[in-house]
């Protein structure tokens, strides 16, 4: 099922289809090790529930709301 | 001047548009130039104070290093400047820190660059590896907190991915000074020309491989001794705005000048016999 990173549950996994977004956030997240077919798994979030905390290639990143809502997932 | 112009990273923000910050003794008179690049966080600033006996700040935070820092340390009796670089991600310049970390690795031309790796996570590091091996064929990659690797039941196997990336690949601890003594003997012999890595290429498929290389000749004829052709050219088709700028404004003609005079420093010294 596709969707969008910010979408997923607490301890679900899924695999980066691809990037919505252009420019320097595109890299930075690249550079991250997001890039397509990787396995991301959401983990905690802040308490006001922004940012929020994903397991990316073995490392903790954490990435706002509106920024991982430009990152396609497939479940 | 307060008691904090000592402090290197005070001295590091205001010196910041001077290029760097040299601490230590006896900075000049060095053979060789080794740069020291990698990810945020993998232990480079231990592996500079470990080589160089100085004391660098060490600690857990980003954008601690804020310029670069240089120091010196000597190995079979060659000198060599080490310069400790910005921890970035990667070398496409979205932030001040990438950007010191590229023009050094670009315009500096340094002998050798050591690519510091957290062994622990050693993948996502890999991303950098490649972006400077793009760059430049003369590198050492040290993956770095092996002990903490070995503890989570990561096991390296260094000749493979040596084998894979065409470079070699140097398992340490620096913290313990673990495998230093074969980090230091590796960039000896890539400054001495001892060893000549050979990295296996990124190609991308024919037509922008022909679109590469037609730009790259290029920017050759327009600045004559460029060193890193290819790689501006990728950088251009990506539409990377700052290398636009660069081009456009005259700066990179400023900063292949630059080059050019590290150039003359270096041939000086292999008619001295040094090399």
């Amino acid at each position: 099922m596709a969707t969008t990173m910010n979408k997923l549950q607490a301890g679900q996994r899924a695999t980066v289809h691809g990037l919505g977004m252009q420019g320097g956030l595109r890299y930075r997240l690249l550079d991250l090790g997001l890039t397509p077919g990787t396995v991301v798994e959401r983990m905690m979030s802040s308490p006001s529930g922004d940012p929020t905390c994903y397991r990316v290639r073995g490392a903790m990143i954490a990435l706002r709301s509106d920024d991982a809502a430009l990152v396609e997932v497939e479940v | 001047m307060g008691a904090c112009d000592k402090c290197i990273v005070n001295r590091g923000a205001r010196d910041q548009s001077a290029g760097g910050v040299e601490i230590g003794p006896g900075l000049t008179n060095t053979d060789f130039t080794v740069a020291l690049a990698g990810n945020p966080n993998t232990g480079k600033s231990t592996v500079f104070n470990n080589l160089t006996g100085l004391r660098q700040h060490t600690g857990n935070w980003p954008g601690k290093t804020v310029a670069r820092a240089e120091g010196v340390f000597t190995h079979r009796d060659r000198r060599f400047k080490l310069v400790d670089l910005p921890g970035t991600y990667s070398l496409l310049a979205e932030s001040a820190d990438e950007q010191v970390a590229r023009d050094f690795i670009l315009f500096g031309r340094p002998d050798c660059t050591v690519v510091v790796c957290d062994a622990t996570v050693l993948e996502r590091n890999l991303n950098l590896v490649l972006q400077v091996l793009q760059i430049t064929s003369r590198v050492v990659v040290c993956a770095n907190l092996i002990d903490e690797a070995n503890r989570k039941r990561i096991a390296l196997e260094a000749r493979v991915l040596e084998h894979e990336l065409g470079v070699p690949v140097v398992p340490t601890a620096a913290r313990r000074g673990q495998g230093l003594d074969h980090l230091t003997e590796h960039i000896y012999e890539i400054c001495v020309g001892k060893l000549v890595p050979q990295p296996v290429p990124v190609e991308f498929d024919a037509e922008l491989e022909r679109a590469i290389s037609e730009l790259a000749t290029e920017l050759e004829r327009e600045y004559p001794g460029l060193a890193c052709a290819r790689w501006l050219a990728i950088r251009l088709l990506d539409g990377d705005e700052r290398v636009e700028e660069a081009v456009r404004s005259g700066e990179l003609a400023q900063l292949v000048i630059g080059q050019g005079r590290e150039d003359r420093g270096y041939e000086a010294r292999l008619t001295e016999g040094k090399s």
